[in-house]
């Protein structure tokens, strides 16, 4: 009855998640999205910097390819005017193709890397290119002394 | 014996906090005070009305017949952007979730130290240089975040917008990163269209007074004078915005920071987003990437997942208005298998090696969620979950 779903939320709530951990943003070149490339002191365990600070460079070349003001910003720009902007509506932007390709990046090295390291990478157009956030889940084989934080279905706690 | 639970497809724009109202299943977005775009729509629609039903048969036998032909270009154009300005996301920041507001509570108390009782905490501030400057990131109560530089919260909206330019109550929205290239086209080109109306519509005047007399000429066609009227008033507001609008664009400023003097040279601080250079600052605010939204609006929350989850997990690709590249939120609970599988493995190898128990299962949801607002797309899928004793 009741207890069943009871038991099936608290499976939802993974208990394993141990903490999360918040990248932030890099401005000191202005307003581009530019991740700061600093090892953060709770993944000094769990993973080598060299591994994590390779992973922020990449999705920094990632999305200062989608955000380069150049010639082929230009051209897209011009012919999206002429047409008085309904060429979106067919097309793909630029920044939407890096995108994706920035979501598979992430997959791969979440699949790679993260993943058997108890670590997992979200994509941070999912937080609003604000951060990248990783969840760093209960290391069971070390004496995992955190208790669960409170839960990623905060979603519906907005 | 088995429970019978309805859960209905609930998109992310209906549980969108801030006070946006939003049409056609979240692909429009706008703010709720709306009487004032309805006022604009008519106004245009309306003056090239007239001009299309008094000038332009005149003025297309005499004269020429591409007056007409470009004056429909012009007025398509201007419609086009309007609701381009008016039906976008302006660069909305989405508020930060419990965990992340938590940890920049922690790093603030941290820069904080211990605050004597009684005494009120230092505000929340955070200092980053750009290109050699010192600005100040303020911390938004409302979104929990600091706000990146440049961004301010709208209080109609109740939104952080990335690169605030003012909300605009006659386009219904904010303007901001996303759409300011739009609202600045709008402006440029309703200009144009008005001094175009206003043009031929006195060039009308004068040749068919030449042959009919002045007053007759206003007899055939009353519209001219209303044409002229609105046009008349609208000149002035219009082209003095969109000159504005160009100075700001040439310095790379915002409305929002020209109002609050951010750069105006006092404390010797200087714009340093500026390049300097007016050719750069204008390609860059007007030919720039155009930017996706961040709001995933059309994505589908995790707690009422239809059964086939994969075909309502792809978003349409309509990249203006949507965000074509979101997958749902990599929870534990995402339809995704591939997802779920990197998420169990990373569980299972913290876990050592031993096979994972949490299974990541399509949720069965244990409350009814609400049903039927008139907004929302109701489509009901049952799911019927069976308890295992029976």
């Amino acid at each position: 009855m009741a207890t069943e779903f009871h038991n099936l939320q608290e499976l939802r709530q993974s208990p394993s998640l141990a903490t999360k951990v918040f990248i932030q943003r890099d401005y000191s070149e202005g307003t581009v999205c530019r991740f700061q490339i600093k090892f953060p002191s709770e993944l000094g365990s769990r993973i080598e910097r060299t591994l994590f600070e390779d992973t922020v460079k990449t999705l920094n070349t990632y999305y200062a390819e989608a955000e380069k003001v150049g010639g082929q910003s230009y051209m897209e720009g011009c012919l999206a005017c002429a047409t008085a902007y309904f060429i979106f509506f067919c097309m793909e932007t630029r920044y939407e193709k890096v995108l994706k390709k920035i979501s598979g990046y992430i997959q791969e090295q979440n699949e790679k890397i993260y993943a058997p390291r108890g670590l997992l990478l979200t994509d941070p157009v999912e937080r609003g290119m604000r951060v990248i956030e990783v969840s760093v889940f209960e290391d069971r084989g070390s004496s995992g002394s955190s208790p669960s934080s409170n839960v990623s279905s905060g979603i519906s706690q907005r | 014996m088995s429970a019978v639970m309805i859960a209905r497809k609930v998109r992310k724009w209906e549980k969108l906090p801030g006070k946006n109202s939003f049409c056609c299943d979240g692909r429009v977005m706008m703010a709720r005070q709306k009487g004032v775009f309805y006022l604009t729509v008519f106004l245009i629609v309306g003056t090239c009305s007239l001009f299309f039903a008094f000038e332009c048969p005149y003025l297309a036998t005499h004269l020429s017949p591409a007056i007409p032909v470009f004056a429909i270009v012009l007025f398509l154009f201007v419609m086009a952007m309007l609701l381009r300005t008016s039906f976008s996301d302006p660069g909305v920041l989405p508020r930060a979730l419990p965990e992340e507001a938590t940890f920049i509570e922690m790093e603030i108390e941290a820069a904080n130290g211990n605050v004597p009782a009684g005494q009120r905490p230092p505000p929340r501030i955070r200092n980053v240089q750009i290109n050699g400057q010192i600005v100040k990131l303020k911390y938004c109560h409302t979104c929990k975040i600091f706000r990146p530089p440049r961004a301010s919260h709208c209080s109609i909206c109740d939104n952080c917008v990335d690169r605030f330019d003012h909300h605009c109550p006659w386009v219904g929205n904010c303007v901001g990163k996303r759409n300011y290239r739009y609202f600045y086209l709008f402006t440029l080109s309703l200009s144009l269209l008005t001094i175009y109306i206003f043009t031929f519509a006195i060039v009308h005047v004068v040749m068919r007074s030449v042959d009919s007399g002045f007053v007759k000429t206003l007899q055939d066609t009353p519209g001219t004078v209303l044409e002229v009227l609105v046009c008349f008033f609208t000149l002035w507001s219009v082209v003095g915005l969109t000159g504005f609008h160009s100075y700001l664009i040439s310095l790379n400023q915002t409305t929002n920071e020209d109002i609050k003097g951010s750069w105006s040279g006092k404390n010797r601080l200087q714009n340093p987003y500026s390049h300097k250079n007016i050719v750069k600052n204008c390609c860059e605010v007007l030919c720039g990437p155009a930017y996706p939204s961040v709001l995933d609006r059309r994505g589908l929350t995790q707690d009422d997942l239809p059964v086939p989850a994969s075909t309502a997990a792809q978003s349409n690709p309509v990249p203006q208005t949507t965000k074509t590249t979101a997958p749902l939120i990599p929870n534990e609970h995402t339809p995704d298998d591939a997802k779920s599988s990197i998420a169990d493995s990373a569980i299972s190898h913290a876990e050592k090696g031993s096979p994972s128990p949490k299974k990541e299962k399509p949720p069965t949801p244990a409350k009814v969620p609400p049903l039927a607002s008139p907004e929302t797309d109701v489509e009901a899928s049952i799911i019927i979950a069976k308890e295992k004793a029976l």
